[in-house]
């Protein structure tokens, strides 16, 4: 298989297989709290995409460049969420200068994103699988960030009719949408062996 | 016993009650619930979970309510998540050295306890602004409920999934076991149905 291929397969992997909430459990936090509406869902998804890419690439540099075979290797997890926290910030400094509406929005969610366990999971997932090429975790970032952002705006669209059901009083609220994510997990299982 | 002391230990109680119960961190407060979801296939590796929490918790609440004093407001997150940083990777080495398959079961879920909301939620809410002897008792508190409520929420999907409980069979040889209960969807709908059935029981209390 050449290059693209591999680069495809991972991709489509990672957004739709291994989605990084429906099987990995990562980033249920955002998930539950702010996939009220759909615009705000895309907006999250977008933010979380862009610090999930660049701290996937950032931590597999640091990891490879420096701290790999040497004694520092125990600090890698102070290093990675250094780096996740330096991302956040520049994120929030970019978005409060162009985008101040979105920035209002978006509130308190936005410096929690460095709390976000989908960042630090998928960077301690690369260094799991032992990518070894930097190419290919700078695509595997990039698609946990897309798949999260599919997650939680699919999540947003079904709490928006979910607003207009008739659901019983104890279930209102987190339980319902914990067993929503449960059924839309049970479909995304249909996709499992697509690729092997 | 003289006054002050009376009130010490009714806020210590109160510190204690709110942690295993009203203030449940994953039933009531809904924190944590990656590691909630993605470790209780089983009550065993559920429990090292917990376990690990409370150390975590213990050492790094210690920590932040020592040096709450010294602490810059903007820089205070950050140093948060560093001191929980160590924490996590002592913690992380000593499961790998001691129990390395379980460390394997665990995988990358032991270093996102970093990310665990609820060991930022008290370090900001209660370490940081309270004395020493409150942030220990809470930190117990606050681990506890949280150890509590993995091994209930793993013990039944263990007892569905499997027929056994601590891999000691229980349930009788003909019950077919629900291989759904192993998987995400199982962990999604059984946590959302508890926190169901929390949601009733307490709202009968009150209007009882």
């Amino acid at each position: 298989m050449n290059t693209l291929n591999i680069l495809l397969m991972g991709f489509i992997s990672i957004v739709i297989i291994n989605n990084m909430v429906f099987t990995k459990f990562l980033g249920i936090c955002p998930y539950l709290g702010v996939s009220g509406r759909i615009d705000m869902a895309f907006g999250m998804g977008m933010a979380v995409t862009f610090v999930v890419t660049l701290s996937g690439t950032l931590t597999w540099l640091i990891d490879h460049l420096i701290l790999m075979g040497t004694p520092l290797e125990v600090t890698r997890y102070v290093c990675f969420i250094l780096v996740i926290a330096g991302a956040v910030q520049l994120v929030e400094m970019y978005l409060r200068k162009f985008f101040p509406t979105l920035y209002e929005s978006f509130g308190i969610f936005l410096p929690l994103i460095t709390t976000n366990c989908a960042i630090l999971g998928l960077c301690l997932f690369i260094n799991l699988w032992g990518i070894e090429n930097l190419l290919e975790a700078v695509v595997l970032s990039f698609g946990a960030g897309i798949g999260f952002c599919l997650a939680i705006c699919i999540m947003a669209g079904i709490r928006e009719n979910l607003n207009l059901a008739d659901v019983p009083d104890c279930l209102k609220g987190a339980p319902i949408t914990l067993i929503t994510a449960g059924l839309l997990t049970l479909a995304f299982m249909g996709f499992a062996g697509m690729i092997k | 016993m003289s006054n002050e002391q009376q009130a010490a230990v009714s806020l210590y109680k109160q510190t204690l009650i709110a942690g295993l119960w009203r203030e449940n961190p994953v039933f009531r407060l809904l924190l944590g619930m990656c590691p909630t979801l993605a470790v209780t296939a089983a009550v065993k590796p559920a429990l090292t979970m917990g376990l690990s929490v409370i150390f975590v918790l213990f050492c790094s609440n210690i920590v932040v309510s020592l040096m709450r004093n010294f602490l810059k407001p903007h820089l205070r997150i950050l140093m948060f998540t560093l001191t929980i940083a160590a924490f996590v990777t002592i913690a992380d080495l000593f499961l790998r050295a001691f129990v390395p398959r379980m460390s394997e079961t665990l995988g990358p879920y032991v270093p996102l306890i970093i990310v665990n909301c609820i060991i930022i939620c008290r370090a900001e809410a209660c370490a940081s602004k309270n004395t020493l002897t409150v942030s220990i008792i809470d930190a117990l508190a606050m681990g506890a409920g949280f150890t509590l409520a993995l091994c209930v929420l793993s013990a039944v999907r263990e007892i569905l999934s499997t027929g056994a409980i601590w891999e000691i069979p229980i349930l009788p040889a003909a019950f077919v076991p629900w291989a759904a209960m192993r998987m995400p969807v199982g962990a999604f709908i059984t946590l959302g149905l508890m926190l169901g059935l929390v949601n009733a029981a307490t709202k009968k209390r009150k209007t009882k």
